[in-house]
């Protein structure tokens, strides 16, 4: 057990090894679940339909009003997009973490803990399940469109790509950190959604809609304002609305290192205080 | 009358089963409430903008938020309970077991549905209520008589949700992968009965059909008895289309059993 609680030091060359290793076993989910072909579209398509649901919802809102939180319905829709395309990327990556309590219960843990491949790859990759392009696939379409009405500089673009990444490694580290929770309680796993799906809820929208201290714990405590919110304002030329400092808006690598730091240290915590089911 | 106490006995240990998982319950509630708070804040800014927005005043549209976490489970909105169990024992071929059974499929299974129904509205439906009540100014039922209407309208709103999830449940005699069913229902229940966006928010003969759909029985209509919004005719116009719809769907999943047990052939040794 010695060398799976030693802290992994990652070389480029093993980090390499085991991105592959987790394509070729999320590969293998793809061709299980592939083979029921119907089944599989069907699940593309409701997981494109309930997420264009929920945007039908902002639109509807707008049918009620001018403004939310004074700001537009263009603009909403790019906080939309922004935070949603991180989310759905996370979610298609490391979303099969959420089970964890199931292997746990199962035991199907115990067989990943003596397999000679880091355990969160197996982890993440267990049942991967493509389907969940369908929200990516809604996220990217409605980026799209809010990006249209974006005034486009290079400084802006690049800025959107940086906060798509690091969003996503936010999100990433969010998924892996609250799951890791599952180590000490195998039932509770809904918990974490509160903070990813809640999350990525409450940055669909612009933050100027909640209390200050809502918006101090989303800044320092789970920090998914930096998924969006910060880069978005400044894209989108807006950086009086926050009421902090607009150069937060270039602060998101450095907050998606942190989370991710963090992520992997509950993680190998959760690891260490793990006791098999037994038998 | 020895059927009674047997559906009884049914819905108390249906009631048993699902008061087991207390660590998935606690973190159950702690998420609606976390939604909870997320969409109340998001309809505040909503009634901020427009004071008068679907007739709602801005009290009545978070006290709708939170009735709308609380009844994500009491009437399994997203689909699950005792039908899921049927739909399971359909697929593995255990529901022969059923029916060779001296009771009715439709009022087992209702029974059982109505036990955990209980359970999730003592736990889940009244948990974020309170914590609705402690962070939120809320409106509250005007006197006993709307508090035995909304109990009225709960209890027939988990009638037409039983009666869609059986449906769906149902079908899977005749088809064999009914996932696709399923998650058309589920979208269906999520979109039209209001747990998204309160359907008065909805735009123009949209809001109109939303209304009188048997979703509208799911949320939208117990939550304005709740309100206040339904008096007098509307009341009795609200309760009557639950009643309607549960009726219909209800005589339609019998229909669709008798069908059942006459043809199917179990598959297996």
């Amino acid at each position: 057990m010695a060398d799976v609680l030693a802290p992994a030091r990652p070389r480029p060359a093993a980090v390499l090894r085991h991105a592959r290793t987790y394509l070729r076993l999320a590969a293998a989910w793809v061709r299980s679940s592939y083979s029921y072909r119907l089944s599989f579209w069907l699940m593309v398509l409701s997981s494109f339909a309930v997420n264009a649901i929920e945007f039908l919802a902002v639109v509807f809102i707008f049918a009620n009003v001018p403004d939310l939180g004074g700001f537009s319905l263009r603009e909403v829709a790019f906080l939309y997009g922004t935070t949603g395309v991180p989310m759905a990327l996370a979610n298609l990556l490391v979303g099969s973490v959420e089970d964890l309590g199931r292997s746990i219960r199962t035991g199907t843990l115990d067989q990943m803990l003596v397999r000679p491949v880091p355990l969160l790859v197996q982890v993440c990759s267990d049942r991967f399940a493509l389907r969940r392009v369908g929200r990516l696939g809604q996220a990217v379409a409605v980026l799209v469109w809010a990006g249209l009405f974006v005034d486009w500089s290079p400084a802006a673009v690049l800025l959107t790509l940086v906060a798509l990444l690091a969003g996503t490694a936010i999100f990433f580290g969010i998924f892996v950190g609250f799951a890791a929770i599952q180590f000490w309680t195998a039932d509770a796993a809904e918990v974490a959604n509160a903070f990813t799906y809640g999350g990525s809820s409450l940055t669909q929208y612009p933050l100027t809609i909640y209390p200050r201290e809502l918006v101090a714990g989303l800044t320092f405590l789970v920090p998914v304002a930096f998924v969006n919110w910060y880069p978005a304002l400044l894209v989108l030329d807006r950086p009086e609305a926050s009421g902090y400092p607009g150069w937060l808006g270039l602060a998101s690598p450095v907050v998606a290192a942190l989370v991710l730091a963090l992520a992997g240290l509950v993680w190998r915590l959760g690891v260490r205080h793990y006791r098999s089911t037994g038998s | 009358m020895p059927g009674l106490r047997l559906h009884l006995a049914v819905a108390v240990r249906s009631f048993r089963r699902w008061s087991t998982y207390r660590a998935a319950t606690l973190s159950g509630i702690f998420t609606n409430s976390v939604f909870g708070v997320i969409n109340a804040f998001v309809l505040l800014a909503v009634w901020r903008a427009n004071p008068g927005a679907g007739g709602y005043d801005a009290t009545d549209a978070v006290t709708y938020v939170w009735l709308g976490q609380s009844m994500i489970m009491t009437i399994m909105l997203w689909g699950g309970g005792a039908p899921s169990d049927l739909a399971e024992r359909i697929r593995t071929g255990d529901v022969a077991l059923d029916l060779y059974r001296p009771v009715g499929l439709l009022s087992w299974y209702l029974a059982a549905d109505a036990g955990r129904a209980v359970f999730h509205l003592l736990t889940r439906g009244v948990a974020p209520t309170v914590v609705g009540a402690l962070l939120f100014d809320l409106r509250y039922p005007d006197g006993p008589l709307t508090v035995l209407a909304f109990a009225l309208s709960v209890a027939l709103a988990l009638l037409v949700s039983f009666a869609v999830r059986m449906l769906v449940a149902v079908a899977g005699f005749w088809v064999l992968d009914s996932q696709g069913l399923t998650m058309t229902a589920n979208l269906l229940a999520i979109f039209f009965s209001g747990i998204t966006l309160p359907l008065v928010l909805f735009p123009g003969w949209l809001g109109e059909v939303a209304m009188v759909l048997p979703w509208a029985s799911y949320l939208q209509v117990p939550a304005d008895v709740w309100l206040g919004q339904r008096t007098g005719g509307a009341l009795v116009g609200g309760l009557a289309l639950q009643v309607g719809w549960a009726v219909l769907l209800l005589g339609a999943t019998a229909l669709v059993l008798r069908a059942a047990e006459r043809k199917v052939v179990v598959q297996g040794g």
